[in-house]
């Protein structure tokens, strides 16, 4: 019945985006857009201090009712972000601070004032006294006996102790080499353009309080809020408009987003706080913080034999919700052996609680630190055996005859050929070349070296996985709603949330391939809890897949109602009708979709008496067939050019093969690897959030929290494999984090191999001129005693 | 981050604008890009009762020739220089220095004189101008009077200003046809604070030649006779050295290695 004729507009098209056109004319309506009539503006009162004992707030008297602390929010409940894996401890995150303060950045109180700058200069007028406690900065010493403790009824500053047991024994006894390095991520934050913004009001005709916040999961956010408002589901709305960015960031519950909640109803007027890039940097979008002790035992053809590792996440002073503190040592777990055949395998991984922001899932989570030791430790290995990198990872990597494979940690690989993804980026790089040119000296003096990376992406991976964490949000089924409307458009509903997915083109051309309507009448609702059917939201790589799925499926129902009518109306079989180019089709005739719904919404009189009387709006749930992912491939290739005496990196030339499976629409998952791949530039050699030794954030403004730039970002040479996965909607793979997994690795192991022959090898992000210096400096001193 | 409340007032021309400084006894600021202040006021790092903006002033845009000086008004923006709406006495120096300063947006608003009086030891006409032998003209309750940049500056951001002073103009000595200028910085990324950064311009015709390092964590080093150091790179070393800028070993490498890649532009002219 539904026809899967192509069309440039459907499923695989190269469609402008239709969104473009409110973004590119600055008419996007992001949260600090909104306005409303008598709304007052909130600052908040930050902690100075990493780790302090709060004896009292003083609020003066002219500020009562317009500065809040915790003890005036009475029946607030705290954040708590659970886990049911085994020896967890859970951290409670009361929005505003109650008996301590845990970082730098905490929330500590709030005022409200006509004005942002009038409500900061309520604040200075509350006082604190707090009784400073030392802090806990670093992994090494949050783990030291007798440390001080975070959270002190836990004993120890450990949220879990994330194992995968394995027998090395063998591969220890047959190994001819043996690798052992200790690699880091330093921390960093997210850089969304766009921050955290909330507006907030009690809707009484409703009863409802409405939330406008910046999210990439409003029924999420809905379900935490109630909880902790203790407000029932039907009396909280959160709208989420457009969003300039959000990365995981805007995967979260935030103590601002209860907050103004409270304030809303406890001042009855609208509010709202629209997050400074100093409260982004120094309190809220932290991430990354990785390190790992990893030891590759192998052959002497650099075949992997065993891998064992041993390192710690620091996961900050609280458990965030939904996906809790210890999301990232676990997937460290499950993840290390990557897209490689590792027959042995033991890992270790603390999260481990500090006096530093919460961790945050970023971009890539656990993926792209993962990648950098994995990737780093190949390279390792390489120089070792005296082969080149590429020669070791193809050694390595599960060969397509293998697929669909399950890895040592029961990963199941659907598809692709990953050894075709690194032979082609080997070519597209030119290696040989590149050694040719390695072999005479650059006229300028600098260092010429090459680097490579080849990873998988878990992604849309649902409910067995995320039932196995036990987290509070598992995803099931994700449902859309697909409505013709009485004039023959379409409106889709899905409950996920696009921050720059592109999903009103993506979807309408998901609509397109199953309906044959033009995309320019597919409007997409979403962002809205009052209109879209529940979803765990926008994350993990997962709305091609589910969203995508959930409306194809949607549409597919809705052509078999409008093909029953349609049957019905030209006196035909209805197998003798086609849903088609938007129409209804049979041999020698066809109405439109707009026929069909006059008929249904102002006929109904002509149509039959045993009409689905669901009429012409359908609501229906997805999963693919198997719920564990799509996985997704990609090998980079990198050239740098590394200046020996000031420690500068500049990227000469970048390639990227990449398989998503089947593209929706190539133009939109070129932007989305290109968009990864420069934050992934920022990991690799700028982005930082430092801390000193007491906690203190070192960084609070983009002058010293360094994104890279347009001239920074080489231009990517992208090159797809559409291998399709076997278990989605169309063969679609979750492709939205790729592009920030592999820099890192490319570019260290390329830093590396042009530093190589004097004996220098950085192991830690970002490698900045500083560290490669350093690293220059050790190599000599080392090589002159 | 919004600053506290402050009064604002723009004077229609210098002597306006002296006297709001005079009266404000010193809880006054000029302002005139405001491309440093802003941010500062902006964190509260900084206040102010009244800031004095100076940067419509039309006497403080002006660019006038004093034969072998060019006198170019403190409000002229980086960017008017980088356009060459200016005329170039420099042998390209200025232009070329201006192209360099932060991102376009900031040169569309930032001033020549505003950055000197800010006095970052990292900023780009502290330590190209100086190298060029500029003064600062300087207006006060008792008149004008000149400072060479290379007196300019006390420490990091601290000069010969007083409260009630305003930099009102920047004097450039003309460059012969025989002058040649280095100026080399290293910033991790284009529109970044310098790490490292030297300035060189030699003008035998004036047997002039001056060396800058910038990137300090006080005033600029300024070294007036320079020519030894264009001989070699031992000299540099020396002279790093001998500045303590190398107690840091790794902020000592960049200094070295900015110096160096600085003088060699002069040497392979």
């Amino acid at each position: 019945m539904v026809s899967n004729a192509r069309s440039n507009k459907g499923v695989g098209g190269r469609l402008l985006r239709k969104e473009d056109d409110r973004y590119l004319r600055g008419r996007g309506q992001f949260v600090a857009d909104i306005k409303m009539s008598g709304m007052k503006e909130v600052a908040f009162l930050r902690s100075p201090l990493a780790h302090a004992r709060i004896n009292a707030i003083t609020i003066p008297e002219n500020l009562k009712h317009k500065a809040f602390c915790w003890s005036n929010m009475s029946g607030v409940k705290a954040i708590c972000a659970m886990t049911s894996l085994a020896g967890f401890k859970k951290s409670e995150q009361s929005p505003l601070a109650s008996d301590k303060v845990r970082h730098v950045g905490e929330l500590v109180a709030m005022c409200v004032g006509d004005n942002r700058a009038q409500a900061e200069d309520f604040l200075e007028e509350l006082v604190v006294d707090f009784d400073e406690l030392p802090a806990i900065v670093d992994m090494v010493s949050a783990q030291q006996k007798g440390a001080v403790l975070v959270h002190e009824d836990w004993g120890d500053n450990v949220y879990l102790e994330s194992k995968w047991d394995g027998d090395l024994s063998e591969a220890k006894a047959n190994a001819s080499i043996t690798v052992t390095r200790q690699i880091r991520t330093n921390r960093q934050c997210m850089a969304p353009i766009e921050g955290k913004g909330v507006v907030a009001y009690w809707d009484n005709r409703m009863d409802q309080l409405v939330l406008y916040t910046s999210t990439q999961m409003p029924h999420i956010v809905r379900t935490g809020l109630a909880e902790c408002l203790n407000l029932s589901q039907a009396n909280v709305r959160i709208i989420s408009p457009d969003v300039g960015g959000a990365f995981g960031y805007k995967g979260i519950l935030t103590p601002e987003e209860i907050c103004l909640g409270w304030l809303a109803m406890e001042c009855g007027h609208p509010v709202r706080w629209i997050e400074d890039r100093r409260e982004h940097l120094t309190a809220n979008a932290n991430c990354r913080e990785h390190e790992y002790q990893v030891t590759a035992y192998a052959d002497d053809i650099g075949r992997i034999l065993g891998l064992e590792a041993v390192g710690a996440v620091n996961a900050g002073a609280y458990s965030a919700y939904p996906f809790s503190a210890c999301l990232e040592g676990a997937q460290v777990a499950s993840i290390l052996p990557g897209p490689y055949i590792v027959p042995a395998y033991q890992c270790n991984i603390n999260s481990i609680s500090s006096n530093k922001p919460p961790i945050l899932p970023y971009r890539g989570v656990a993926r792209t630190s993962v990648c950098f030791a994995m990737e780093l430790m190949i390279d390792a290995i390489a120089r070792k055996v005296g082969r080149e990198p590429y020669e070791v990872r193809l050694e390595n990597l599960v060969p397509p005859t293998a697929m669909p494979y399950t890895n040592i940690t029961g990963k199941a690989f659907d598809s692709g050929d990953y050894p075709e993804s690194l032979r082609r980026a080997v070519e597209s790089i030119n290696l040989k070349g590149i050694r040719e040119r390695q072999a005479t000296n650059e006229k300028d003096g600098r260092r010429i070296g090459i680097g490579f990376c080849t990873f998988c992406e878990q992604g849309a991976h649902g409910t067995s996985v995320y039932h196995a964490w036990g987290v509070p949000m598992i995803p099931g089924q994700e449902q859309a709603v697909a409505r013709l409307t009485p004039d023959g458009s379409l409106e889709l509903r899905i409950g996920a949330h696009s921050h720059g997915q592109s999903m009103e083109t993506t979807l309408a051309q998901v609509a397109n391939e199953i309906l044959g309507i033009d995309p320019a009448d597919v409007r997409l609702v979403h962002g809205d809890t009052q209109y879209t059917p529940y979803s765990t939201g926008t994350w993990g790589s997962r709305c091609a897949v589910m969203s995508g799925g959930a409306v194809s499926t949607a549409c597919k129902a809705l052509a078999e109602r409008a093909a029953k009518i349609a049957a019905h109306l030209m006196k035909l079989d209805l197998k003798e009708v086609q849903i088609i180019d938007g129409q209804a089709k049979g041999a020698a005739s066809s109405i439109s979709l707009a026929e069909i719904a006059e008929a249904w919404y102002y006929k109904p009189q002509i149509l039959a008496a045993d009409v689905d009387p669901g009429g012409l709006e359908v609501t229906v749930g997805y999963r693919p067939k198997i719920d564990t992912g799509t996985f997704s491939y990609a090998s980079h290739a990198v050239v740098v050019a590394v200046d020996i005496e000031l420690g500068h990196v500049e990227i000469l030339d970048y390639v990227i093969v990449e398989d998503g499976g089947t593209m929706i629409n190539p133009m939109v998952v070129d932007g989305q690897v290109f968009g990864g791949a420069a934050q992934g530039i920022g990991t690799a050699l700028y982005e930082e959030m430092p801390f000193d030794s007491v906690g203190q954030p070192l960084a609070s403004t983009l002058a010293d929290y360094l994104l890279p730039g347009p001239t920074e970002i080489p231009a990517f040479r992208i090159e797809h494999m559409e291998t399709p996965s076997p278990n989605t909607e169309f063969g679609v793979k979750g492709i939205g984090e790729s592009g920030a997994i592999g820099p890192p690795a490319a570019i260290a192991n390329a830093i590396n191999d042009a530093l190589a022959p004097i004996g220098v090898e950085v192991l830690e992000t970002p490698v900045t001129p500083r560290r490669i210096l350093a690293a220059i400096a050790e190599a000599q001193a080392g090589a002159q005693s | 981050m919004k600053p506290a409340a402050f009064e604002y007032v723009r004077p229609k021309n210098l002597a306006e604008a002296l006297t709001l400084l005079a009266e404000g006894q010193g809880d006054s600021k000029v302002k005139a890009g405001g491309q440093s202040l802003g941010p500062m006021l902006n964190m509260r790092l900084s206040r102010v009762n009244q800031l004095v903006d100076i940067s419509l002033i039309p006497e403080l845009k002006t660019v006038s020739d004093d034969s072998d000086t060019i006198i170019i008004g403190a409000c002229i923006t980086h960017a008017s220089i980088e356009d060459g709406k200016i005329p170039d006495v420099t042998n390209g120096m200025m232009n070329s220095v201006a192209a360099g300063i932060a991102y376009r947006a900031i040169r569309n608003q930032g001033t020549i004189g505003g950055s000197l009086a800010h006095a970052d030891p990292s900023a780009d006409w502290v330590i190209s101008l100086t190298a060029a032998g500029a003064e600062a003209v300087i207006s006060g309750p008792n008149g004008e009077r000149r400072v060479g940049l290379n007196q300019f500056m006390d420490s990091a951001f601290e000069t010969k200003l007083d409260f009630d002073d305003i930099l009102t103009a920047v004097r450039i000595p003309k460059f012969s046809k025989q002058a040649r200028w280095g100026y080399y910085k290293f910033c991790r990324k284009t529109g970044d604070f310098a790490e490292a950064m030297s300035a060189v311009v030699i003008d035998p015709s004036r047997d002039y030649c001056r060396v800058v390092i910038g990137a300090t964590d006080t005033h600029p080093v300024v070294i007036t006779d320079a020519i030894d150091l264009l001989t070699s790179d031992e000299a540099i070393d020396a002279c790093i050295t001998k500045n303590a800028l190398d107690l840091n070993p790794l902020s000592g490498q960049m200094h070295r290695t900015a110096l160096r890649r600085c003088i060699k532009q002069v040497q392979s002219l």
